[in-house]
């Protein structure tokens, strides 16, 4: 053991290693590359790589996930949850899609058509013109609809405080009834194997 | 009732198929004490074939899996839930199961690109960022650190997150099967935190770590440095041997008490950072939406709660009227389950549990009643208090706070309607 707390394990990481894999973006822009893009740029590469599951005009397929829509959902029965109407930051978007997009092939887009597909993202939801120009120097004109839609996890206040009591033991209620039944729906997946028919 | 053991009886075996393993147990086994054999029972008046012949050799099975007989023990998918088996979930069979320790084989997986094979010596651990000396490890290395052993529960975030709305899926092992808990040996975080160095990171309070996976989805999330340093492992045995491939081999986060998808898989990089990165699975996922639109995020720790496993819609009462043991089991990130109450008439009156062992730190614990059933519909739930003092919340009480659409963190007492055939259903109460 080495510098006390030190054993002298693992060696220096060196600049190109971390450049490889020291990828992800913050929220204040922290991370992004050069490289540009318009959503002009990004409708035929998204057209390409991402239409097949997230639909044309990022609106989704089925069921993989919509892109696009949803504004002003967030208090409905049935939210609609997209970069549009929920994502808070601009730079998850970039990071996510540079990373881990197009499912199946991730890491096989370059920066500029990062931006390119990010931009026609953007420009899916209302959030920019066509023409507009995504890079870093611009990147804090896009304004994100639901950046304050966020408060830090306050269960502690909302609901510990009420919580952490002596439960009632008897006589805790009048009646109970049954109010809905699993049953009804019948979505539960049907087992077409009995354990001593499976055996071979 | 047939007076015959190994005859299955013809009504319950017409009942759904996965019903059928639990009569085919209970035929003949509804004789209470003191009843009469109509006869000798012929598998112990005849000579069995096992009691003759010779059973298999050492050299037959060098890595085993179950006997034949348990093959409904296993992981289930519900392929509707997600858009395909890829970026899904599947469920652990804890309807079956008994005691604490879930066998990897069937514990469940949740990936967002898939289970990938990384070998050890293909795997590499960089720490970066915020530290003295940004490190490069390998598998070999890890293993060269002092070492900590702990069991702890892994909850996905989502666990239970189908019943929000109401009464959806009929099985425990579907509302309640995103979860194991196993027996971890790996390197604190902290240690490896250490040996690169945090003096160039300053105030400590302020930072927080980034740690992503190997995979293509990478599952980036950000960590608070007082988490970090507290009771983070990073693992690479569980329950004494290397992690199965779609569990994290050969490395992964176990973050204890906190939401499962902060268990990174694959555990490629830790960055030491001066704020949260803000990645898509704390912004567009793994926040809870609110009534009002609002969105909480940070939801880290899982909160205490509790489910009977047996009687349940996969496990019914098939053994008729007379003693029985009611079990299932509770646990809380915040630390040690200290109490389990059951109620049998939908949260009337309640009695006390009792628990197989005492309570361990943010793992699950086995509670049973031993209790008697003459035939009587049941509403079956159970309630889990840890030693914070928290009780396990009713889904009435959660949803008045939360509304309908949080996704995550339902840890609501359960209700399974046990009827006079001994079946079970999964319903809500008033």
């Amino acid at each position: 053991m080495t510098d006390g707390a030190r054993f002298g394990l693992g060696r220096e990481a060196l600049p190109e290693e971390v450049a490889a894999w020291n990828v992800d973006v913050s929220p204040d822009g922290t991370g992004l590359p050069d490289g540009s893009g318009t959503a002009m740029e990004g409708e035929p590469l998204f057209e390409e790589t991402c239409a097949a599951c997230h639909g044309s005009f990022a609106e989704g397929v089925g069921n993989w996930p919509k892109l696009a829509g949803g504004d002003g959902t967030l208090a409905d029965a049935d939210p609609l949850k997209t970069v549009g109407s929920y994502w808070p930051y601009l730079s998850t978007v970039w990071d996510y899609v540079h990373r881990s997009m197009p499912f199946g092939n991730a890491q096989s887009l370059s920066d500029d058509e990062v931006y390119a597909i990010v931009a026609y993202i953007l420009y899916s939801n209302d959030m920019i013109e066509d023409d507009f120009e995504l890079s870093r120097e611009t990147w804090d004109q896009v304004e994100m609809e639901n950046a304050d839609g966020f408060i830090v996890d306050d269960r502690a206040e909302a609901e510990y405080a009420a919580w952490r009591t002596e439960p009632c033991m008897e006589d805790c209620k009048d009646t109970v009834e049954i109010t809905m039944r699993a049953t009804v729906l019948d979505v539960t997946p049907e087992e077409d194997t009995s354990p001593t028919e499976a055996a071979t | 009732m047939s007076d015959t053991p190994s005859e299955k009886s013809p009504g319950l075996a017409s009942r759904r198929q996965f019903l059928s393993g639990a009569a085919a147990l209970g035929a003949g086994a509804v004789a209470a004490t003191g009843a009469r054999a109509a006869g000798p029972d012929p598998l112990i008046t005849e000579v069995q074939d096992w009691a003759t012949g010779l059973g298999d050799g050492v050299d037959a099975t060098p890595y085993g899996l179950p006997i034949r007989f348990e093959d409904d023990v296993i992981r289930r998918n519900v392929d509707w839930l997600t858009a395909d088996t890829i970026s899904s979930i599947n469920f652990t069979p804890i309807h079956a199961l008994d005691g604490t320790i879930t066998p990897a084989g069937c514990a469940f997986e949740r990936h967002h690109s898939g289970a990938i094979e990384l070998a050890k010596d293909d795997y590499r651990l960089m720490i970066n960022g915020l530290v003295d000396r940004p490190l490069v490890f390998t598998y070999a290395d890890l293993e060269r650190f002092p070492r900590e052993q702990q069991v702890y529960f892994c909850e996905c975030a989502a666990n239970t997150g189908m019943e929000w709305a109401g009464a959806q899926l009929n099985g425990v092992q579907f509302t309640h099967g995103m979860i194991h808990n196993m027996e971890y040996t790996g390197v604190p975080l902290r240690t490896l935190l250490a040996e690169a160095g945090l003096d160039l990171a300053g105030d400590l309070s302020e930072k927080w770590v980034y740690v992503e996976g190997a995979d293509a989805s990478s599952n980036g999330r950000s960590i608070p440095m007082d988490k970090a340093l507290d009771d983070v492992l990073v693992a690479f045995k569980a329950n004494g041997e290397a992690l199965r491939k779609e569990h994290g081999y050969p490395v992964r986060l176990v973050v204890p008490g906190w939401e499962g998808n902060m268990w990174v898989k694959w555990l490629r990089r830790i960055e030491v950072t001066d704020r949260p990165v803000e990645s898509r699975e704390e912004t567009s996922k793994y926040t809870d939406t609110l009534a009002d639109g609002t969105s909480r995020k940070w939801t880290w720790v899982m909160d205490a709660k509790s489910v009977v496993t047996s009687p349940s819609p996969q496990a019914p009462i098939t053994h008729g009227p007379g003693p029985m043991v009611i079990t299932g089991m509770a646990w809380s990130g915040h630390g040690k389950i200290t109490r389990v109450d059951v109620s049998k008439d939908g949260g009337k009156t309640w009695e006390t549990a009792r628990l197989a062992q005492d309570g361990a730190n943010k793992a699950l614990a086995r509670f049973y009643l031993d209790t008697t059933w003459e035939g009587e519909d049941w509403l079956l739930q159970s309630r889990a208090i840890d030693e914070t003092g928290y009780v396990q919340p009713t889904k009435a009480q959660l949803r008045a706070v939360r509304g309908l659409n949080s996704i995550y963190h339902n840890n609501c007492i359960q209700t399974w309607h046990v009827k006079a055939n001994g079946e079970a259903e999964n319903v809500e109460v008033s």
